[in-house]
């Protein structure tokens, strides 16, 4: 958590900016799946707590999908993507041939293909971020809920010994002419990780 | 309905002279806890992994709802917020509520949450279990502490909401896709 508090206006720019980078490689990654065009905006990114956090996506009792991997490497640390429940019901719609507002609640079907979704997408963010801090980040396999966004957040927090309660956050939002998929990219570096990253970017740790 | 917002490694205790205002319903954050008396009700959203412990007291109808997040705050060497942790949000809370004329003969605790939310095929793999830790030491606290525990709804792979009304001294439990419940 501390780690936090060194970091300056420009760190926050630059991590925007590498955020930026991966939500347009997820971006690219999703066109490919669903065969369309896709539209990708970052509309906020930053460093911040967890109450905010659950403020920034919604209320705590709004139902999210989320697929979260544990990373290792030399920054080891933890991404997660949330979904809303509509933007998670379209993709399992539309990646299952299905017509839109078919699926009302989630199977195993419909589990399966969000996760594969969150590692396609998780993996292609982290891949953009990994050119550019010239770091490997080599995620787990891909866990899985479907819940209230405020047990979902706080647990994917707690339950991979994350005990802190601040994390870097790029709001992603993918688009193409019919719909609008919410996501958020989550990134937890753990402990001297977010030193690591910066000095890999060249900035140097903070005071 | 006057809302009450309380930060994270805050705490708030309703003042007397507010008890008769139309508050219904009091928000308890993640990591805060919060007292309360008739007609209100304490709220808190959203339980995971994380333990909602509420205490009421049969005599004077003082309710106290926290919302813990750790076990034990004495793996950390620096604690911003006691409310974070179950052994010492737990005493805290009880420590005001007594304060506030809370008999100790007569409180007992509701616990609620628990949840492993979180399913992978290496997840299990890890003895990390951060749910069960949390209710367990919850237990703990809750035993030395001589207060009893009537019920607790815990543990599963579901996230739950937990309302702890005043009035009756009942708690109710909401989650996605269940019918209310009331332990």
């Amino acid at each position: 958590m501390e780690a936090w508090q060194g970091l300056n206006a420009f760190h926050l720019n630059v991590l925007k900016e590498i955020g930026n980078i991966g939500a347009g490689n997820a971006a690219t990654a999703m066109a490919s799946m669903l065969n369309r065009r896709i539209g990708m905006t970052v509309p906020r990114a930053g460093v911040l707590p967890l109450a905010e956090i659950t403020r920034l996506v919604g209320h705590e009792e709004d139902p999210v999908a989320c697929v979260e991997f544990n990373l290792s490497g030399r920054a080891p640390g933890k991404i997660f993507l949330l979904l809303t429940r509509e933007s998670a019901f379209y993709l399992v719609d539309f990646l299952l041939g299905k017509p839109p507002g078919t699926t009302g609640a989630l199977d195993d079907m419909g589990i399966s293909v969000l996760t594969e979704v969150g590692n396609i997408l998780t993996g292609s963010f982290l891949n953009a971020f990994a050119d550019f801090c010239r770091l490997e980040f080599i995620p787990s396999v891909p866990a899985f809920a479907f819940d209230m966004l405020g047990a979902v957040l706080s647990s994917a927090f707690l339950e991979g010994g994350y005990f802190a309660d601040r994390a870097l956050v790029i709001e992603t939002q993918f688009y193409d002419a019919e719909v609008t998929i919410k996501g958020h990219f989550f990134l937890i570096p753990e402990g001297e990780s977010l030193n690591i990253i910066l000095e890999a970017l060249g900035l140097g740790a903070g005071p | 309905m006057e809302e009450l917002k309380v930060g994270i490694g805050a705490f708030w205790l309703y003042p007397q002279h507010h008890y008769h205002n139309e508050v219904e319903e009091l928000k308890v954050g993640i990591g805060e806890w919060k007292i309360a008396r008739p007609p209100q009700r304490l709220i808190t959203l959203g339980l995971g992994s994380c333990v909602g412990i509420a205490f009421f007291d049969t005599r004077t109808s003082l309710g106290g709802l926290a919302h813990i997040m750790l076990p034990d705050s004495r793996q950390f060497q620096e604690i911003t917020n006691r409310a974070k942790y179950a052994d010492l949000a737990i005493p805290d809370m009880l420590e005001a509520m007594l304060k506030q004329g809370a008999r100790r003969s007569s409180l007992v605790a509701k616990i609620a949450g628990g949840a492993q939310m979180f399913a992978s095929a290496d997840r299990r793999l890890l003895n990390l279990n951060i749910g069960q830790r949390n209710v367990e030491a919850t237990v703990g606290v809750l035993k030395e502490l001589g207060i009893p525990l009537l019920a607790q709804d815990t543990g599963g792979n579901y996230g739950r909401t937990m309302i702890l009304d005043t009035g009756s001294g009942k708690v109710y439990i909401r989650a996605i896709g269940r019918p209310l419940k009331e332990i």
